[in-house]
């Protein structure tokens, strides 16, 4: 399946919408639909607050199922990730209420539900390529 | 980000319209919850989210932010977490922070 989607948050919350009613979506079980949705949106998400952050562009996305897997490559045309390195997304030990995070969640939710992650920026154009884990059981436990 | 307010002795429950809170949305949730908290004196705030298919990493950011403006004297808790949220609490460790009914009527129970 192949997606382009406008680099806004508008844009990303209706092919999110796109995407869990598509036949490809419907094919997977109902752990790896909700992996995808969470590592699909944080992807996109990140693209339009940093890589468009002063430019505009589209996000293509080719998404597909591999024997109950999904395999993703995101690619936009925005601004590279700094050093040309994703994010390392460690997880933050929670401390007291005052001094929760209220953000940083996103590259630890996307490096705790995918493998295979790669980052290129080849000729100008960021592409980001991971499959889904496979999960133990079939719900979205 | 339609959220409709109620209270029920002594707790304010909301209640989330939406299917989605998502980067789209998240800074309307927080303004839309600043506004019907500030209007309540309820020391207890409950977000019910049964409604709610989908929470994002920005959606759990202002879900934070939302408890962190009501500590220390008022406390959030939360209530129906579909699946796909209840993950994102879950993989955040979030769920360990938040008192989480499974659905706002058990919540209520406890009401004072």
């Amino acid at each position: 399946m192949h997606l382009t989607v406008a680099g806004t948050a508008d844009a990303v919350r209706q092919a999110m919408q796109d995407l869990a009613a598509s036949p490809l979506f419907a094919k997977l079980d109902e752990g790896s639909r909700c992996n995808a949705e969470i590592v699909l949106a944080e992807v996109m998400n990140n693209i339009v607050e940093h890589a468009f952050a002063t430019q505009s562009g589209e996000i293509d996305l080719v998404l597909e199922n591999r024997h109950g897997r999904l395999q993703c490559v995101v690619s936009d045309t925005g601004s590279a990730m700094p050093d040309l390195t994703l994010p390392k997304g460690s997880f933050q030990p929670l401390g007291p209420i005052e001094d929760l995070p209220e953000g940083g969640f996103g590259w630890f939710l996307i490096r705790s539900l995918t493998e295979g992650l790669e980052y290129q920026r080849i000729g100008g154009v960021n592409r980001l390529s991971f499959a889904l884990i496979q999960e133990q059981s079939p719900d979205c436990a | 980000m339609e959220l409709v307010a109620q209270e029920h002795g002594g707790i304010l429950v909301v209640r989330a319209m939406q299917d989605r809170i998502d980067a789209a949305g998240a800074i309307q949730f927080k303004d839309r919850m600043r506004e019907l908290t500030g209007a309540s004196k309820a020391n207890r705030v409950m977000l019910d989210m049964s409604n709610v298919a989908f929470l994002d990493s920005s959606g759990l950011g202002a879900v934070v932010a939302v408890l962190k403006a009501l500590a220390p004297d008022r406390k959030l808790e939360l209530a129906g977490l579909t699946p796909t949220v209840q993950k994102v609490f879950r993989l955040t460790r979030m769920d360990s922070i938040f008192t989480i009914h499974a659905a706002a009527s058990d919540g209520l129970r406890h009401a004072g």
